[in-house]
């Protein structure tokens, strides 16, 4: 069931549309209900060829030889597709943003980095014709240690993953190991604090699950060109890296994609269409290439673990006064996007809610484990998840009600947010108090009447009185007065330590209407039930 | 042995686009000689509704009726270049590309109307339904089809639009980590019910409570579509998923769906939504984008959920039976936390 709650925000929206506003029926409906909508697999082409890869055996290994000689002259077999092959065998795909370094191999040369790594391709009349031929392919190694948690990476003396970062970590500006987050002074809001919560949360790492697994069918065309049908995210993102890779102008390339069975991040990584057009380059034909569910599950990248400790310095009547958080990425042995994922990591911190005292590092680590990637939240779901244990945890040291010391705690517009802007369109304390009431959580009145709107960048010393901005700056690191006199909030009322009445505010906040007053709140529900008004 | 209820609850907000944003798309909008409208665009529509929130922002840009108006997505031969679909972007940065061809397109349309009126393009309007009138004197009107045939046979016009939409690359101090990572923010609060089983350690989720702000709910139909889909992918990756079952240890890998567990429909619980619109400055009408936030508050609030049912906090996901049980056991039974 969806209530859209117009009568919030009212002021500042234009509701005068005609067609914006609408439940209007999606435009491709027919197609996707009626099982008609065209995907990437759906073109069927006289001739296909079908390319399989051979993977790594091992996390970590040297390659002392690679025979390939009885697969090349196995039944169906049109070409082996070796690293020596690839044009520009080496890419990393942010360097389209100019962004980190080409760190991955297309096809592994001399090392192997984590299990199923691909090192060789078979290009074949059937996708069983190539498998059969990659199982008479013999491939000697000579295994290396290999690391597998994103703490023991970082250690003196670990295995080294990747030569292009041997320390294991991403490098950021050319300088450090980790993006740091500098806020305020929490040594000092440790100090102060009547508390302090440190604690450890592990994300594990998750798959996309897709219904349509990555996939690609490259076409050679007329005058030197290639058709390219795609399930990608990213339709230029993967054409340029697929030009790159091909040594191509992008030009000879015509990706046609738009409508895919699943994404949530995992087709960004343009994990199949390089090859896909090498091969029919190679072989002047038409080849797919898709992962099958095993390969999809344990190969197409998943979303990376993040390992997360916070500690946090937090007042009995509810302030929290500093907060530190160390954060680890695992991005397996190459970049992908990870190094991406932390910089927005750090930019999330401390979460939606106004702390004077912010200290971060996040480091986005190499291990010996399928390269990770994008997924729905990239950067933001496991930090969600672990700041919001945190912060139920903080409330129940302190005994506070859950959602009045999310409230009390909530950013507002006006508020200095840790990557130094300002903050403004909030509306946290508005869906806390919503949620509330749908859900009959009680929370008292005077945090049903705060506002998003009022009360933000200025010392909210508990009353009206005293409405002077005071924005603020983070104090030098050593000296100065103590941070938080510039935070202060209305004092809330713990249990164990009532604060003095706080005097009415001068302005009384807008406040959502009370629990019940639906009226004239158009509803919907497309997915339980039928919609009604 | 008991089954055991509690509430755990979350608030969180998410940033809108590319973190740093340098992430531009764009849109072409052109008229074919009748006057419907075809919308070239090279962003993907992961089924998250794309084709369908373009097509609305056009229609209503225009003013015309959206039946009219057809989004084709997906040809880098005659879409002109997006960033792609991920990072919550789609309905912000595209929809804006979209707006912006749209209106220049408008522009062009009520000349050409202005010209066959004889009037100032001025003191035209649009009525929605596939005309466009002179103000105040709604009898003096033409049809958009009838611009489209003037514009394209008589006047030699083309009724057609150009729109990108840049977020301008944020630097980052590399000391501070001050940054501009996004231009507008979307917020969620969500209480997720749970039941746990001290006996087996399942955790059952009853029932979802949530409040959206989103900036603009575009199609509140979509909208639910996302939130919903989302809470379930959500509650998943909180009790369910994993591809490493023993990380950082890699073995025992699923293959396949028969070893990798998620909620089957029989898991869907009843998830009671409210929108709430503050509109963003930069938003397509205030727009903001939903497609990755819906899954973020329901990892926290089952996990906290599960603390006030039985007294433990389980801080790695996902949140197994195995864990559970443990927990219960290193605890020495489960206890309540308090009645909410």
């Amino acid at each position: 069931m969806l209530e859209l709650r117009k009568e919030i925000f009212a002021d500042e929206r234009d509701d005068n549309l005609k067609e914006v506003g609408q439940p209007t029926q999606r435009q491709d409906m027919l197609g996707h209900v009626t099982g008609t909508s065209a995907y990437y697999d759906d073109h069927r082409l006289a001739g296909l060829l079908h390319l399989k890869v051979l993977r790594s055996l091992h996390a970590h290994a040297r390659i002392r030889s690679i025979d390939d000689s009885a697969a090349a002259r196995a039944p169906g077999v049109k070409r082996i597709i070796r690293a020596a092959d690839v044009p520009v065998n080496l890419n990393t795909l942010l360097s389209l943003i100019q962004f980190g370094k080409d760190d991955e191999p297309s096809l592994a040369t001399d090392v192997v980095r984590y299990k199923g790594e691909p090192i060789l391709g078979v290009v074949a009349t059937s996708e069983h014709a190539a498998r059969q031929a990659l199982d008479l392919v013999r491939v000697s190694y000579d295994p290396l240690p290999a690391v597998f948690d994103v703490e023991e990476a970082l250690k003196p003396g670990a295995p080294s993953v990747n030569a292009i970062y041997p320390k294991n970590t991403f490098e950021y500006y050319d300088k450090y190991d980790h993006q740091k987050l500098r806020f305020g002074d929490v040594e000092a809001g440790f100090a102060q604090a009547d508390l302090l919560v440190e604690e450890r949360y592990q994300m594990s790492p998750i798959e996309h699950a897709p219904v349509e697994t990555n996939g690609s069918i490259a076409v050679p065309d007329t005058n030197g060109r290639f058709v390219v049908y795609t399930s990608t995210q990213a339709l230029f993102f993967s054409l340029d890296t697929a030009a790159k890779i091909n040594a191509m102008p992008s030009n000879q390339l015509h990706f046609i994609g738009g409508t895919v069975g699943g994404g949530f991040g995992g087709k960004v990584d343009t994990l199949t269409e390089p090859l896909a057009i090498l091969a029919a380059r190679l072989t002047g034909a038409p080849v797919r290439y898709r992962l099958s569910r095993h390969e999809e599950m344990q190969f197409g990248s998943p979303r990376g673990a993040e390992r997360i400790y916070i500690k946090d310095g937090v007042m009995r009547d509810g302030r929290i006064l500093a907060r530190e958080v160390r954060a680890y990425f695992d991005s397996g042995a190459y970049t992908r996007l990870s190094s991406y994922a932390a910089v927005k990591c750090a930019a999330h911190i401390p979460g939606p809610y106004t702390i004077p005292n912010v200290h971060a590092d996040v480091f986005c680590v190499f291990t010996n484990r399928t390269p990770s990637t994008a997924m729905r939240g990239f950067g933001v779901t496991a930090l969600d998840f672990a700041l919001e244990c945190q912060m139920d945890k903080l409330a129940v040291a302190i005994g506070m009600d859950p959602i009045e010391f999310r409230i009390l705690n909530a950013y507002r517009d006006g508020d200095m947010k840790a990557h130094r802007r300002e903050a403004k369109n909030c509306a946290l304390i508005e869906c806390a108090q919503v949620a509330a009431e749908k859900a009959n959580w009680p929370i008292r009145e005077e945090f049903r009447r705060m506002s998003s709107r009022q009360g933000g960048g200025v010392t909210r010393t508990g009353g009206g009185a005293d409405r002077t901005p005071a924005r603020v700056t983070p104090a030098a690191t050593t000296t100065g007065p103590p941070q938080r006199v510039a935070y202060e909030r209305p004092a809330a009322a713990a249990p164990a330590h009532p604060p003095p009445p706080a005097p009415p505010r001068s302005a009384p906040p807008a406040a959502p209407a009370p629990a019940g007053s639906t009226h004239g709140a158009p509803r919907f529900s497309s997915v339980f039930g039928t919609r009604r008004r | 042995m008991a089954k055991h209820r509690g509430r755990g609850v979350a608030t969180i907000n998410y940033p809108i686009g590319m973190n740093l944003g340098g992430d531009p798309s764009q849109a072409l909008v052109h008229s074919n000689p009748t006057g419907k409208f075809s919308v070239a665009l090279s962003s993907i529509d992961l089924g998250q509704g794309m084709k369908s929130v373009t097509r609305q922002i056009c229609a209503e840009t225009l003013g015309v009726p959206v039946e009219d108006v057809y989004v084709d997505t997906a040809d880098s031969d005659t879409g002109p270049h997006c960033m792609g679909s991920f990072a919550s972007r789609g309905t912000h940065r595209v929809g804006n590309a979209v707006m912006a061809a749209a209106r220049e397109a408008r522009a062009v349309m009520m000349e050409a109307a202005a010209e066959e009126l004889e009037v100032d393009p001025g003191d035209l309007e649009t009525d929605g339904r596939g005309s466009i009138r002179v103000k105040g004197a709604p009898h003096r009107s033409i049809s958009v089809r009838d611009v489209a045939i003037a514009a394209q046979f008589r006047q030699g016009r083309t009724i057609s639009g150009r729109g990108i939409f840049l977020v301008p690359l944020s630097d980052v101090d590399p000391e501070t980590g001050e940054m501009s990572p996004a231009t507008c923010y979307a917020h969620a609060c969500l209480i997720a019910e749970v039941e746990v089983d001290d006996e087996t350690g399942e955790v059952t989720v009853l029932k979802m409570t949530s409040a959206y702000e989103v900036g603009r709910a575009l199609n509140p139909r979509l909208v639910e579509q996302q939130l919903v889909g989302g809470s379930w992918m959500g509650a998943s990756h909180a009790l369910y998923e994993t591809p490493e079952p023993y990380y950082p240890d890699t073995r025992d890998g699923p293959r396949d769906f028969g070893d990798y567990l998620m909620p089957g429909p029989g898991d869907l619980c009843p998830h009671d939504i409210s929108v709430l619109e503050r509109p963003a400055p930069d938003g397509p009408f205030g727009a903001k984008g939903i497609g990755e936030m819906c899954a973020n508050p329901v990892l926290p609030a089952v996990a906290n959920a599960i603390f006030a049912a039985v007294g433990v906090r389980i801080d790695e996901l996902p949140i197994t039976p195995e864990k559970v049980l443990r927990a219960l056991k290193a605890r020495g039974g489960a206890a309540p936390a308090r009645a909410r």
